[in-house]
C-alpha cells in the first residue's frame, strides 16, 4: 500500500461546467489527495476570479492555485483599465496564455465559466497543454472519464437553471461513485445576469447508485448533540 | 515569485551540477549523508475564541532520535504561529524568513499582521522551489478578520480548514480529530483534544515522540505552553546521580602537547568615543 505523504497534493477530481438558458452552472467534488491519503475532504475547487467569472481546478493543487492567483490579479488590473466587468473570453484566454507558455512546468486542467452582457453564459475548457475550447458543456478531472457517455445521453440545449443544476449534481455523484480520487461533498456555483449563487450538497444527501450501501448510523451522530454541521471553509 | 518560462537561474536557487556525480558515488556504494527530518505529528484546530496549535518534540535523523525535545511551533508574528513538519532546516529557515518579512511589513503598514499575508508569502516561496524545500506547515493565528487555520504543502498548495493535521503522525492524529472535533469548543476542551491528537501520534507513529507542545492564540493574547504534557519521562534515573569523580576512570597513558604560543598584542589605545 503506497501511502506517500510527501507526494504532491493533487486534486483527483471531477469538475463540470454546463451552460443553460441564461447562464452557467459549475460543479465539483471536494477531495484533495496526497498519494492514497485524503488530505482535504472538503476542499473548494471552484475558485472566484471576478464577480462574474469562476474557475474549476483539477490536477496539481499547487499549480492550479498559483495560476488562479495570477489570473485574478491580471483580471483585476484589466477590469480597472477597461472600466467595466471583464468578459469570460478574456479570463479564459488569460488562463490559456499562462497554461500554454508554462506547459512544461504545469500540470493542471481548468474549466472557466461565467456570464457577461455580450455573450451571456459561456464555458471554456483549458486542459493540459494549454488549448482553449469553447463548449456548451465541459467535464474534467480523473472522474470525468466516467461521464462522457452519461453526458452524450443526458445533455440537451436550452435547459432551465434547475434542470442544469440537477444534471451537474447527478453527474458529480455518479463520478464520485466510480472514481476513487473523487469524493466528499458536491459544490455548485450558478452564474447568471442576477449574480452568483453557491450551493452545497453534503455526501449523505446525494442519490445512491447501483450497489452502493445506505449510510449507517455512525459514532459521529451519537457523540455530537446536534446533527453534524457541514464543514465551512 | 516563480521564474516562469525562464532559463535556469544563474545565481541563487538550487544548483543541480553535482547530481550526476552523486548518483555515480551512490552506485559505487557511498551513502549520502542523512539530514535531520522532523518525523512529526503537528495539528491545529479552531475553537470558539481562536486557534490552538499542537506538536510533538522528536527530531529524527534516519532511525536515530537527534533531538528529544525540539521546538516545532515557530513564531511568525505575535498573533500568528506555525507548526513545521519535514526537513528541520527547511521549516526553520522558511518560517524565520517569512517572520522577518512580516515584521518589515508591520513596520511599513503600521498594522497587525494578517494570517493570509503569512500564507501568501509561504506559498509563493515554496511554489517557486517546486517542492524541493521540504516544509509542510500548519499555520494558525487570529487577526482583525478573525481566527484562521491553514495547511501549506511543500509544493505550494494550501488548504483552509477548521481542523488539520500534518506529518508522519497525521493519520493517527486525524483519527482523533474526526471522531471528537466539533465547532465551538471551549479553550480547555480544545487543549485537551489537541493533546490527545498529539499523543495519538506520539504513541502510534515511530517518527513522533517525546512531549506535547501546545500554543493557544486568541484575540490579543497568545500562550505558548511548552512541554504541556510529558508522557515519556525517563523511567530510571540513578539515585546516585551522574557525576563521575576523578579517579573513577583508569588512565592508560598521558601525552601533553603545548599549543603554539602566539603573543597577542594588548589592544592599542582606543580612541575615546566622541559625541
Amino acid at each position: 500500500m503506497d501511502l506517500d505523504l510527501s507526494a504532491p497534493h493533487s486534486l483527483g477530481t471531477t469538475i463540470i461546467g454546463v451552460t443553460y438558458d441564461g447562464g452557467v452552472v459549475l460543479g465539483a467534488d471536494s477531495r484533495t489527495s496526497t498519494g492514497m491519503y485524503v488530505a482535504n475532504r472538503a476542499s473548494d475547487k471552484i475558485t472566484q476570479l471576478t464577480d462574474n467569472v469562476y474557475i474549476c481546478r483539477s490536477g496539481s493543487a499547487a499549480d492550479s492555485q498559483v495560476i488562479s492567483d495570477y489570473v485574478r490579479y491580471f483580471l483585476h488590473q484589466h477590469t480597472i483599465q477597461l472600466g467595466q466587468p471583464s468578459t469570460v473570453k478574456v479570463a479564459a484566454n488569460l488562463v490559456r496564455l499562462l497554461s500554454y507558455q508554462n506547459k512544461n512546468m504545469l500540470q493542471m486542467g481548468i474549466i472557466v465559466g461565467g456570464w457577461d452582457k455580450y455573450e451571456g453564459g459561456q464555458i471554456y475548457s483549458v486542459p493540459l497543454g494549454g488549448t482553449i475550447l469553447k463548449q456548451p458543456f465541459a467535464i474534467g478531472g480523473s472522474g470525468s472519464s466516467y461521464l462522457y457517455g452519461f453526458f452524450d445521453q443526458a445533455w440537451k440545449e436550452g435547459m432551465s437553471k434547475d434542470e442544469a443544476e440537477k444534471l451537474v449534481v447527478k453527474a458529480v455523484s455518479l463520478a464520485i461513485a466510480r472514481d476513487g480520487a473523487s469524493g466528499g461533498v458536491v459544490r455548485t456555483v450558478i452564474i447568471n445576469a442576477d449574480g452568483t449563487t453557491r450551493n452545497f450538497y453534503s455526501g449523505d444527501s446525494l442519490p445512491l447508485w447501483h450497489e452502493e450501501l445506505e449510510p449507517h448510523n455512525s459514532l459521529l451522530d451519537i457523540l455530537s448533540s446536534s446533527s453534524p454541521e457541514p464543514m465551512s471553509t | 515569485m516563480a521564474r516562469f518560462a525562464a532559463d535556469v537561474p544563474t545565481r541563487g536557487g538550487f544548483s543541480f551540477d553535482l547530481c550526476q556525480r552523486n548518483e555515480m558515488l551512490l552506485k559505487k556504494g557511498n551513502q549520502l549523508p542523512t539530514f535531520r527530518k522532523t518525523g512529526t505529528t503537528i495539528v491545529g484546530l479552531v475553537f470558539e475564541d481562536g486557534v490552538i496549535l499542537g506538536a510533538d518534540t522528536r527530531a529524527t535523523e534516519g532511525p536515530i532520535v537527534a533531538d528529544k525535545n525540539c521546538e516545532k511551533i515557530h513564531y511568525m508574528a505575535p498573533n500568528i504561529y506555525c507548526c513545521g513538519a519535514g526537513t528541520a532546516a527547511d521549516t526553520e529557515a522558511v518560517t524565520d524568513m517569512v517572520s522577518s518579512q512580516l515584521q518589515l511589513h508591520r513596520y511599513a503598514t503600521g498594522r497587525e499582521s494578517r494570517v493570509i499575508t503569512a500564507l501568501t508569502l509561504l506559498k509563493s516561496h515554496l511554489f517557486s522551489y517546486q517542492g524541493h524545500v521540504s516544509a509542510a506547515l500548519v499555520l494558525g493565528g487570529v487577526d482583525i478578520t478573525g481566527p484562521h487555520l491553514h495547511t501549506v504543502y511543500p509544493h505550494g498548495s494550501t488548504d483552509t480548514l477548521p481542523f488539520a493535521t500534518m506529518g508522519s503522525g497525521s493519520l493517527a492524529a486525524m483519527a482523533i480529530f474526526e471522531s471528537k472535533f466539533r465547532e465551538g469548543l471551549t479553550r480547555d476542551e480544545g487543549i485537551k483534544l489537541v493533546s490527545e491528537a498529539i499523543c495519538s501520534g506520539i504513541f502510534n507513529d515511530l517518527g513522533s515522540g517525546s512531549n506535547v507542545d501546545v500554543c493557544v492564540i486568541t484575540r490579543g493574547q497568545t500562550e505558548y505552553l511548552r512541554n504541556h504534557q510529558l508522557p515519556n519521562p525517563r523511567t530510571y534515573v540513578s539515585s546516585r546521580g551522574y557525576n563521575f569523580l576523578k579517579g573513577h576512570t583508569e588512565v592508560l597513558s598521558t601525552k601533553i602537547t603545548p599549543l603554539k604560543s602566539s603573543k597577542v598584542e594588548a589592544a592599542a589605545e582606543v580612541d575615546e568615543m566622541e559625541e
